[in-house]
């Protein structure tokens, strides 16, 4: 598991309000630092990943464990 | 490297149809998107500081309705006095239970994104609608205000 700096509890929220969260969680995080988010919304999955891909933040990792997704984003 | 650009124009004004222009404006805006929505005829409705929006059944045969209410009140059914607003009230209840965001919440993440809402000068003089019923921020222009963005944009949908 990896370390991170600050949570985001995105469970229960539908698209786009996991990104949303997330973009507004990252922007109070300094370069490098990591946040952790957890979703239930099954669209999240693919929707981190495109996140990731077209804002620069890294996905080091993202995984399923009973109904809730978790991803890392390392900021930019 | 400068800004991708979307630009919109939302022209449908119930409550579903609100949707797709606030939801793709709040997350290109998210991904680092330069954004304008142009709203224009009924998708003024979407800048009023008062939205009030509604679904309608009518002359939208795909919609799926609760406890088998299309075969009950089929066609002219959805016309009757009352049925919009308890189809409304319907539609709130299903989206707060699955986590959907209001469409006053997804308007407010646009503002706070500096997502641009432009209203068409033509269709708020053509409704007689004052600026003073629309939300703060929201500029006015026409066509060739919209065009100057749209032009130089990546991505132009009409909703």
């Amino acid at each position: 598991m990896a370390k991170y700096d600050q949570e985001l509890d995105a469970t229960g929220l539908n698209c786009p309000l996991p990104i949303l969260r997330a973009k507004k969680a990252l922007a109070s995080l300094g370069s490098g630092q990591v946040l952790r988010v957890v979703a239930t919304d099954p669209g999240s999955v693919k929707d981190f990943d495109a996140f990731a891909k077209q804002t620069g933040n890294e996905l080091l990792e993202s995984g399923e464990e009973g109904g809730k997704f978790t991803f890392f984003i390392k900021k930019a | 490297m400068s800004a991708k650009k979307l630009a919109l124009i939302a022209t449908k004004g119930t409550l579903d149809w609100a949707y797709p222009p606030l939801i793709l404006g709040s997350t290109a805006a998210a991904l680092g998107y330069d954004v304008q929505i142009f709203f224009t005829f009924y998708g003024l409705q979407i800048l009023k500081k008062n939205m009030n929006l509604k679904v309608s059944a009518l002359g939208n045969p795909g919609m799926p309705m609760p406890m088998g209410m299309d075969k009950w009140f089929p066609n002219l059914g959805v016309a009757l006095p009352g049925m919009e607003s308890m189809m409304t009230v319907m539609m709130k209840a299903k989206m707060k239970a699955k986590g959907v965001a209001s469409v006053e919440e997804l308007r407010s993440l646009c503002q706070e994104a500096d997502v641009k809402m432009i209203a068409c000068q033509m269709t708020v003089d053509l409704f007689d609608m004052k600026p003073s019923e629309f939300i703060s921020g929201v500029e006015f222009g026409g066509a060739a205000t919209f065009m100057e963005f749209a032009g130089q944009s990546d991505v132009n949908l009409f909703i």
